[in-house]
């Protein structure tokens, strides 16, 4: 197919709301965006699993400790998902990997924050993955056809991730004070960020408009934040819970809750690798590719092994 | 929105070469889940595996923690053979209408058929 004519279907699919295909002839920019888009969605995943997976040996309970493996091993699962949409358009595992921990290429902020409670588990499963779900449920509508179906997947499974958050804070809550403001302590540190992980501003946001074309995003950053404020408002609010933030309030109005300024200063900072712990996250990740080095390297002998001896028997 | 990093003032997109795809680890699998006894197997995705038996084994973590399958098939991705998805493999058909049921005007009066 000549490139006029691919530049003519790949406009048509995208203006009927089709999905386009791995094969299928697309604009550069359009597949550099996506690999660029879905490879820090897939890092930001694979990297989500160390501040829970932190709480892991300290969970309260047998139960807790069987869901939160669950859950962080469901994350492993959303990177897989989305490394293996990402390759159908030809970058392969290993370059997005060492872009990852080259650091040339990012993941979400959210996951640069500490977990210094077992009360940030449950702030992390009703606050993040509850910002992540608003954002995904959107994506399913993306118009790359790999991207789409990966977030069909794994939106299934998230709502499950904020559930038991949600319900880790309502144990505390209903605890002793100490719990109760060990609840307040962790929504006190996990608003703001949370309601960073929709972006900047649309104003501010250079790729915003393009990818709103290409259909690959589908809902501007701060319409989705407010889906995520008014649903998340009155869910603090019947846990006894205040949002550190002043000027919050209802708009009769509108019937939207407004939100205060975003400190975007800390946003930027921890985008650029000042988060509290963008280094030890990073240096953690590629510790654990090394020192699983040697299991790969014996794996692989293994099955070239395995494959000579079936040559020989055949 | 919320996984997407944006680009911080000043800053570039990191530079991708596609030219060179070089895979230096395990090969790339298909997955195929069959996700109940009278259905086929479908496509779910793919995964990285040194060989069938693990990949079937990481399959099974990966795409069915919640019994969304019985069965699985693994197929290398290299052995995959494609169409070209440009239409031009499917256009025939589509001037070929009396090949559907509905082409046919058949009375009420004729009952099933
Ligand atoms: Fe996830
Ligand atoms: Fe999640």
């Amino acid at each position: 197919m000549s490139e006029h004519a691919g530049r003519a279907r790949f406009a048509a699919i995208i203006e009927a709301d089709e999905k386009v295909e791995p094969r299928d002839w697309m604009p550069d920019e359009y597949r550099a965006n996506l690999i660029r888009q879905m490879a820090q969605h897939a890092h930001s995943e694979v990297i989500g699993m160390q501040p829970e997976a932190n709480w892991i040996t300290r969970a309260p309970t047998l139960m807790r400790k069987a869901i939160l493996i669950a859950k962080v091993q469901d994350e492993a699962g959303h990177g897989l998902y989305l490394y293996s949409a990402a390759e159908t358009l030809g970058v392969s595992r290993d370059e997005l990997q060492e872009m990852l921990h080259s650091g040339r290429q990012k993941y979400s902020s959210i996951f640069n924050y500490p977990t210094l409670s077992w009360a940030d588990v449950g702030a992390i499963g009703w606050l993040v993955d509850g910002a992540a779900i608003v954002n995904q449920i959107v994506l399913q509508g993306t118009s790359y056809g790999p991207y789409s179906r990966a977030m069909v997947k794994i939106c299934k499974e998230e709502s499950f991730h904020a559930r038991q958050g949600y319900s880790i804070m309502m144990a505390l809550v209903e605890g002793s004070d100490e719990q109760k403001a060990m609840a307040q302590d962790a929504i006190d540190r996990w608003w703001w960020p949370a309601l960073m992980m929709f972006g900047p501003h649309d104003a501010e946001s250079s790729h915003s408009e393009r990818s709103m074309a290409w259909k690959i995003k589908r809902i501007k950053n701060d319409d989705l934040r407010q889906m995520f404020v008014d649903q998340t408002v009155p869910q603090a609010h019947y846990l006894g819970l205040t949002i550190p933030d002043p000027d919050l309030e209802f708009d009769e109005e509108t019937g939207h809750w407004r939100i205060g300024e975003i400190d975007w200063d800390e946003f930027w900072r921890t985008i650029k690798g000042d988060g509290p712990l963008n280094r030890e996250r990073i240096a953690h990740k590629v510790k654990a590719w090394e020192d699983g080095r040697w299991v790969r390297e014996a794996a692989t002998e293994y099955a070239r092994k395995q494959r000579a001896r079936l040559g020989k028997s055949a | 929105m919320s996984y997407d990093v944006p680009l911080a003032p000043g800053e570039q997109p990191e530079d991708l070469d596609l030219s060179t795809v070089a895979e230096h680890g395990f090969p790339l699998w298909e997955v195929f889940v069959r996700a109940k006894r009278g259905l086929s197997h479908t496509h779910v995705g793919s995964l990285h595996a040194p060989d069938a038996e693990t990949a079937i084994q990481n399959a099974r973590d990966g795409y069915t923690r919640r019994a969304e399958g019985v069965s699985v098939w693994v197929v290398r991705s290299a052995e995959i053979v494609a169409s070209d998805d440009a239409e031009s493999l499917f256009e025939p058909f589509e001037d070929k209408p009396y090949r559907h049921p509905t082409f046919y005007d058949i009375p009420d009066e004729v009952g099933q058929l």
